[in-house]
């Protein structure tokens, strides 16, 4: 269950902010998931259902998941190209010299408070 | 949709974990003790293989282990019964995982200010302990030979954050179509400056290399 440990950390960041900004109660928090990450979505919303009712602040909460699509970037001959379909050799040159700029968020985008 | 007001947080969670694992790395180098991350799939040898390395280095290092698991104490055990070093064991209460905060809470244990080395062996699992930082100075993973050669394609992230890949077992080569040359081609392609080193810990060979590595990297870390 490595999506229960993530949702602690977002139940945890999401009270933080909800205290900054004076919140009572938060109706949705909409996260940015990269398609790399090792997140399965629907895992970490069945997950975030169980945990997040348990807190005053976040009963009924929905969570919602963007997904953010893998791009890597090769150093040898500039292309961008999808990260699941092609892997780390780069499809044009077929240079291994490439990395990720996207696809492995795991963040809060932000969170809905109800307006009374 | 004027009844929901929209706070934009745009943070990562790993954000806070990152920047503990900093400040706990700052505080060890301040205090001259190493922290060594161990990790590995379950099964693939960790206490043996730390049970062989620290019996080759507690002459010129004083080493002390934290053993990380969801339940028992079985490790901790083992480590200070083969060992006679000071082991603790910590319980991840379910989480699959150690970060930096329960890393430091742990070392409130571990007498620091006798201690050069500290071997955390983080809970078996190749994918969670890969995500949070726990403060440690060097990542290191062991790869059993029947979990397979193709294994850093599969974890992509775990290859690609540790400093040294022990391959272990070797000794099962014969019974399994394990291909080192392949998994060094593999490792290499998730993270060329890690260093592959091949043991067997049941027998101990190759073990010194390992030890050395490590004696290496304590002595950077306090100089």
């Amino acid at each position: 269950m490595h999506e229960l440990g993530i949702v602690f950390y977002i139940i945890r960041d999401v009270k933080k902010a909800a205290q900054e900004n004076g919140v009572q109660k938060v109706s949705g928090v909409v996260m940015n998931i990269g398609e790399v990450s090792t997140i399965v979505p629907e895992y970490l919303t069945d997950c975030w259902r169980w945990a997040a009712d348990k807190e005053d602040l976040l009963r009924g909460c929905a969570l919602k998941c963007n997904i953010v699509p893998a791009v890597t970037y090769c150093e040898d001959c500039g292309a961008e190209y999808g990260t699941v379909q092609y892997g780390k050799v780069c499809p044009r040159c077929g240079s291994e010299n490439t990395y990720l700029i996207r696809g492995n968020e795991v963040e809060i985008k932000e969170i809905e408070v109800p307006n009374n | 949709m004027d009844d929901v007001k929209v706070i934009e947080i745009k943070k990562s969670i790993f954000e806070d974990n990152d920047r503990d694992a900093d400040n706990l790395r700052a505080d060890l180098k301040r205090r001259g003790v190493f922290l060594l991350n161990l990790m590995s799939s379950p099964g693939s040898g960790k206490t043996t293989t730390l049970i062989q390395t620290i019996n080759r280095i507690k002459d010129q290092v004083r080493v002390a282990v934290m053993e990380a698991d969801i339940d028992s104490n079985v490790d901790a055990v083992k480590i200070r019964e083969a060992t006679g070093i000071p082991s603790i064991q910590l319980h991840t209460g379910g989480m699959c995982h150690l970060d930096a905060e329960m890393t430091r809470q742990g070392l409130d244990n571990v007498p620091l200010e006798d201690t050069d080395l500290v071997i955390l062996e983080n809970v078996g699992n190749l994918v969670c302990p890969a995500e949070f930082d726990t403060g440690a100075v060097k990542n290191a993973m062991i790869l059993s030979v029947p979990e397979g050669h193709d294994k850093p394609l599969k974890y992509p992230l775990m290859f690609s954050i540790c400093d040294v890949v022990v391959i272990n077992k070797m000794d099962v080569l014969p019974y399994f179509d394990f291909d080192l040359e392949k998994c060094r081609e593999y490792v290499r392609l998730r993270n060329p400056k890690a260093q592959v080193i091949p043991i067997c810990a049941k027998t101990g060979e190759g073990v010194d290399a390992f030890a050395q590595w490590l004696l290496q990297e304590i002595n950077n870390w306090k100089n």
